[in-house]
């Protein structure tokens, strides 16, 4: 396996938009190929030696090319969209849709990604070992096709919408998250070893979630079925079983109805009086932040 | 002077009965003439296939559901995205609902120079008109739905057809519509409560009237005052197992009916893309193709035309004024469903829907398709569409195409099925050896599409006097050729002019011509009962005032043709 | 002497009343009164006859303070600005006609801008709802006609769409609803007692932010499930009550607004309020309507849709279409630094962005065109005024419910006053004359979103 190292040289203006850097854009390509390819800011297009500097050389196919891409790249875009196979290493920051769209082969991100990584992810494995922004691992507007397969990894936090419209595949975060996840799912597995905000498994059709720490409220249509042991990670937890959400419509197998499954850690939730003490600390706490200048907006 | 000679062509054309004689086809001014001076601009089309410009009988390309369908699925628009042609040409965007701009670049491409949209909801009319108004190079017309509509079914009651027909001049001249289009006649409205009409006889809720009823006297009407075009059908019982009797009982509405008009048209009724209304068994799993028995009726019936409905096998996205039908198929399938219900008119749903070639229905929809083109006697009378974007994009009409002329290629596509067994079995295709012909082709796409519409004596053909509408296919139709090249010929026309412009070249558009908007301007004798209860309905029922409801101005249709009907004298 | 024009189109809110009628002066240059109009509408026609109108085109001063310049210079100044930018933001749309968001596009294309719209801070949740789960919906007249029960959720109509109740949700009488409000149930569910929710039949008053919580209820109800005690502050037998009310109607409507858009959630609230309107088309019929606000942000989410696809935040700069809210919104586009150059029409930000985004258009280039002196034309580098669309020139614009109206001229401009498509035509000839050497776009065939 050759690898392609490159690294960003100066700090783009607006946002720089990378899909050739992955290991299918660059593989059986020379080094002057590579620095010749287009990336784009705006309606200009540039080339990937204005922006990097490259070295180390390329295999003919994807998957016997690594690349590694150095440097803060939290103003480049699109890194290992559609990478098919090989393997790439982000050692910074980087911007959105990093891994959108991969099916196969590895990418690791040793800081933190933007939004919508891991859309519509078809295969392969995406480690973030930083926090993920919003829409990780989520379809692509419109698209009633999320996740297909693969694996995501985050070590740190993310966003809302994680796994929006997933049909398969695992997500597992070891830290926090936001709002909405596993909206909209149709199967696939999400682990969320810290603690989810409101909105787990709303909509669910079917799949699978799996919280470690505390929801502050929960969906209504999710009902308790009783306790079953599952193993994450090589270690075997008994937990709270939940099916849902009963507002949502199922498909029947063998003539039983087919449900979501959230599985709770026992005695962490359903605690209506405790979360509402608790959200009503937030609320005091968000109160006091309205005095404070908010830098930018949502997500969506 | 604008003079063009296109040279030493194989031309097939069925106004003149031209069967790909080598000829060349002069052009004047924009329109077809007998010669042109020696100063005439030479095109040399030797070796390749001549023919007018194609008409398209049936597409959804323009108007309120055809943009909800683009606004709501922008994951039709993800990938496969490419930058403009050239410097003159707009954007373009979207594969199963593309924007205005690539439908008239990708129709163009094809060589197709009239397209009508199929269903424009009249108190949106200023929509259609607008997007049409930003769909460059191709002549369009709409059709707005009468078949659900309020003082068509209190009139229709009563057996009033001359009002009916006085509301329809009205209501064409207000919309600058161009035919009576119906949509399954009562069962829209019955949506509007939740309810259906699934047979011709099925009464609609509250106005106490049958879709037999509304069918019959939107035919006397439109006959009444002789429009270019017949009442454009699409049945009840839209897209269920077993509904061929349905259709059949439909086609039978319109026996007994003489065409009056002074276009040339001869049929009193065209019934749209009948794929979907050919089917029989009565679940998903026996459903079968019952287009033998279609066929029969339609070639023994000279006052019927057909359109096909061809199921391209993609994703795409259905859309039609037929409610209940869509809400119907959200059920089943489950993906996003958009509806809209339009007080006094008609409704429309949207849902996508993915024609897998691994769904035995979907495969036996395919072969339906193409057997109700095979079986057809008359290629005068039964036209290719997709019924698009419902059956597949009409950007596949080239690939219906190869399949229709090339009994290898579908031959390929049936058996390599997953369930090719089980779709052989319940349908005709794997025993139909025809072929259709480039002549056929043409009669099919051109001089039958444009005499069902009342325009034979405009599109369609290449005799003198015709306006220029003159397409090149880079395809000898002598031979020897595969279905890949009919498919790659059609797709990317060498030249095709619209009304003497050259619009394409070498599969590029280089023109955003010099598109028109037809509509009827019918003209009645006053009626007063006629234009009282417009005036109350406005005054009562509708959201908008009356003053506000007539599309009028440049801005909508900047270059209209309008056809003129008289049928004032008929008192 | 004085006439009076009547069916005239109301050019505030998505309403699009179009039966005003407007007294005018008899050289055509005056609005004497305007009836039938609310409150807020009256002001809109009225005020176009402000004596202290800004009519010249003014740039703003190193000092701060304003010159008058003329329309040739503000023309030339705008289109420099735009072909000079790489990704500038061209934001606004929705106080204006179909006929100027068209020339609009057209200048997008050819600078690769981006185009958004207001649905960006207020709808735009409701059309991302809408691209993930559809929307059963009607128009404005059949809820008139047919309606027997109106739901209201976070909506308030009675201040925001002041004539909505009167014109078509619970006051009038259509063809199968003889008997006015009298035969029509209205349930309204908003945090607060607003004027609206006094009229109610039944008032849920549920506790802020948990809309997606009591809308997935309703599901659960629907389909005959267990429910906790209390959902969103909403004891479980109210929560089954509306339930019922909603099954047995015979033709129902829920208008939503701004309440549930842009609290927590957002799209996915609107999202489950399809959702609840699509399982009652089981039970019965059911529709769903956005309240949208400026009267003509519906025109420029269709104009947008049939030219590129898409209903806002429209990503031109790569010669195709992009989309992605989150992305391509104009807040994301200022809070990342991912826009060089602001252009506003019919719109004003200043007033209704974030604090920081509005500091980021401050230090921008930037173009206002708007007929007012808004805050957004106070950080602006130049402010081009315009005639008043719907009461100086007419255009097509859509209502809520996606009907297209053409709206009328009533009064003639100030004198030597330019439309605003006669300004974007201006400056759209101008920018195609400074990019006729390099043509947006690459021509390669580069996909969308990458590869």
């Amino acid at each position: 396996m050759e690898t392609v190292t490159l690294t960003i040289k100066k700090t783009p203006t607006l946002m720089l938009e990378a899909e050739a850097i992955s290991p299918d854009g660059l593989a059986g390509k020379s080094l002057d190929q590579i620095k010749a390819l287009p990336v784009h800011m705006g309606r200009e297009q540039f080339t990937i030696g204005e922006y990097f500097d490259v070295t180390g050389a390329t295999s003919a196919t994807a998957g016997e090319t690594k690349v590694v891409v150095k440097g803060d790249l939290s103003r480049v875009k699109y890194l290992g969209t559609k990478m098919s196979a090989g393997e790439l290493v982000i050692e910074g920051n980087a911007d959105m849709y990093v891994g959108a769209w991969m099916s196969g082969g590895k990418l690791t991100a040793k800081g933190s990604v933007d939004g919508f990584a891991g859309t519509g992810m078809k295969g392969g494995e995406l480690l973030i070992e930083g926090n993920a922004g919003n829409y990780l691992g989520s379809a692509y507007r419109g698209d009633w096709r999320g996740m297909q397969a693969g694996l995501i990894r985050v070590k740190g936090n993310v966003g809302s919408d994680t796994g929006y419209f997933m049909n398969g595949g695992e997500i597992i975060i070891e830290g926090n998250a936001d709002v909405h996840v596993g909206t909209h799912a149709e199967g696939g597995k999400i682990v969320i070893k810290g603690n989810a905000k409101s909105r787990v498994g709303g909509q669910m059709v079917e799949g699978t979630i799996i919280l470690f720490g505390t929801v502050d409220v929960m969906m209504p249509g999710f009902k308790y079925i009783g306790d079953e042991e599952i193993e994450v990670d090589g270690q075997k937890t008994v937990m709270s079983a939940y099916i849902g959400d009963l507002g949502e419509r199922h498909r029947k197998r063998k003539g039983e109805s087919v449900y979501g499954k959230l599985y709770l850690a026992k005695a962490a939730p359903a605690d209506a009086g405790a979360s509402r003490d608790a959200r009503l600390a937030r609320a005091r706490e968000a109160k006091k932040a309205r005095f404070v200048p908010v830098e930018g907006t949502t997500s969506a | 002077m604008a003079e063009y000679l296109i040279k030493n062509g194989f031309v097939f054309d069925p106004v003149t009965g031209v069967k790909g004689d080598k000829k060349d086809v002069a052009i004047r001014d924009g329109k077809i003439v007998d010669s042109v001076s020696s100063s005439a601009k030479v095109y040399d089309a030797a070796g390749k296939t001549v023919m007018a410009g194609a008409v398209e009988v049936h597409a959804h390309v323009a108007g309120p559901k055809v943009n909800e369908g683009r606004n709501y699925r922008p994951e039709d628009k993800l990938f496969g995205t490419r930058v403009r042609d050239s410097k003159d040409t707009r954007m373009t965007g979207g594969f199963s609902i593309p924007t205005t701009f690539k439908t008239g670049y990708s129709y163009a491409k094809m060589g197709y120079t009239v397209v009508m949209e199929a269903a424009m909801p009249p108190l949106y009319a200023r929509h259609v008109h607008e997007e049409m108004r930003d769909t460059p190079i191709i002549d369009q017309g709409a059709f707005p739905v009468f078949g659900n509509n309020w003082f068509v079914l209190e009139y229709l009651k009563n057996n009033e057809v001359e009002n009916t027909a006085a509301y329809i001049a009205w209501l064409l001249r207000a919309s600058k519509g161009y035919a009576v289009k119906v949509v399954n006649p009562g069962g829209t409205e019955a949506w509007a409560w939740g309810l259906n009409c699934l047979s011709v006889n099925d009464p609609v809720p509250y106005f106490d009237i049958t879709p037999a009823q509304i069918v019959k006297g939107l035919i006397e009407a439109n006959e009444y005052l002789g429009l270019p075009h017949s009442i454009h059908i699409h049945a009840n019982n839209l897209g269920n197992p077993g509904n061929f009797q349905t259709t059949l009982d439909t086609f039978k509405l319109a026996e007994g009916y003489k065409t009056n008009n002074k276009f040339g048209r001869e049929q009193t009724m065209h019934h749209t893309h009948v794929q979907f209304h050919s089917y029989g068994g009565d679940n998903w799993g026996n459903f079968e193709s019952k287009a033998d028995a279609i066929m029969d009726y339609v070639n023994a019936n000279p006052n019927l035309t057909i359109d096909t409905g061809n199921v391209t096998l993609d994703e795409t996205t259905t859309m039609t004024a037929d409610g209940p039908f869509e809400h119907h198929l959200t059920e089943l399938n489950h993906l996003k469903w958009a509806n809209v219900d339009v007080e006094l008119e008609t409704a429309a749903g949207i849902v996508p829907y993915v024609y897998s070639p691994d769904i035995k229905v979907c495969a036996i929809q395919w072969a339906i398709g193409l057997e109700l083109a095979l079986l057809a006697k008359d290629p005068m009378r039964c036209f290719i569409t997709t019924d698009h974007p419902n059956a597949g994009p009409f950007t596949r009409y080239p690939r219906i195409m190869k399949w229709l002329m090339s009994k290898e290629s579908r031959d390929e596509r049936l058996n390599t099925f997953k369930h090719a067994d089980k779709v052989i079995s319940s349908t005709l295709l794997a025993g139909l050896d025809r072929e259709i012909t480039f002549y056929e082709l043409a009669q099919m796409t051109r001089a039958g599409p444009a005499k069902a519409l009342g325009l034979a004596g405009t599109y369609g053909g290449l005799a003198p006097g015709m306006d220029a509408d003159v397409v090149v296919y880079d395809i000898n139709p002598e031979g020897p050729f595969t279905g890949e090249d009919i498919e790659r010929a059609f797709t990317d026309a060498s030249l095709v002019f619209k009304t003497g412009t050259l619009v394409v070249e070498n599969g590029r558009v280089i023109n955003n011509g010099n598109k028109r908007t037809l509509w009827v301007d019918a003209k009645v004798n006053e009626n007063a009962q006629v234009m009282r209860d417009v005036e109350e309905k406005f005054l009562k029922y509708y959201s908008v005032s009356l003053k506000n409801y007539e599309v009028q101005g440049h801005h909508y249709i900047p270059n209209p043709y309008a056809i003129e009907v008289d049928a004032t004298s008929e008192v | 002497m004085a006439k009076t024009v009547t069916d005239v189109i109301c050019p505030f809110c998505g309403t699009l009343c179009d039966d005003l009628e407007v007294q005018v002066s008899d050289d055509g240059t005056k609005i004497l009164e305007v009836y039938n109009a609310c409150a807020i509408g009256a002001e809109k026609f009225l005020h176009s006859q402000a004596k202290d109108r800004i009519t010249r085109p003014r740039m703003q001063q190193e000092d701060g303070s304003y010159k008058e310049v003329s329309y040739d210079e503000a023309v030339e100044y705008t289109a420099q600005m735009l072909a000079k930018a790489k990704k500038p933001l061209m934001y606004g749309w929705s106080s204006t006609s179909c006929e100027a968001q068209s020339v609009g596009h057209e200048i997008a294309e050819a600078v690769g801008g981006v185009v958004d719209n207001t649905a960006t801070v207020c709808h735009g949740s409701s059309l991302i709802a809408i691209q993930d789960v559809g929307i059963p919906s009607c128009t404005l007249g059949e809820v008139k006609n047919r309606a027997d029960l109106v739901v209201f959720w976070g909506c308030n109509p009675s201040h925001a769409h002041p004539r909505h109740l009167s014109r078509y949700s619970i006051f009038p009488r259509g063809f199968f609803t003889g008997k006015g409000h009298k035969g029509r149930k209205m349930i309204v569910v908003d945090p607060r007692n607003t004027d609206t929710m006094k009229m109610a039949d039944v008032g849920l008053q549920l506790e802020q932010g948990r809309d997606y919580e009591l809308l997935s209820a309703l599901r659960v109800a629907f389909r005959g499930e267990d429910l906790p005690d209390v959902v969103a502050g909403i004891p479980k037998e109210r929560i089954y009550e509306a339930a019922e009310m909603m099954k047995n109607a015979r033709f129902g409507v829920i208008f939503f607004g701004m309440g549930v858009t842009q609290s927590l959630g957002k799209n996915h609230n609107i999202d489950i309020a399809i959702m609840v309107t699509k399982d009652l088309n089981e039970f019965t019929k059911f529709s769903i309507i956005a309240m949208r606000g400026h009267y003509n942000v519906t025109g420029s989410g269709a104009v947008l849709g049939w030219q590129f696809g898409f209903p806002f935040a429209t990503d031109l700069s790569r010669g195709f279409a992009r989309y992605n809210p989150g992305e391509t919104t104009s807040n994301d586009l200022l809070r990342r630094d991912e826009c060089d150059a602001v252009f506003v029409l019919g719109s004003d930000p200043g007033a209704h962005f974030p604090i920081s985004s509005v500091r980021k258009i401050a230090h921008l280039p930037s173009v206002a065109v708007d007929p007012h002196i808004t805050p957004t034309t106070e950080i602006s580098k130049l402010h081009v005024p315009v005639a008043f669309v719907g009461i100086e020139v007419g255009g097509c614009c859509y209502r809520m419910d996606n009907v297209p109206i053409e709206s009328r001229k009533v009064v003639e401009p100030p004198e030597g006053m330019m439309t605003d498509t006669d300004f974007l035509a201006r400056v759209r000839d101008r920018v195609v004359e400074l990019k006729a050497q390099a043509p947006v776009g690459t021509q390669s065939t580069a996909e969308a979103q990458g590869a």
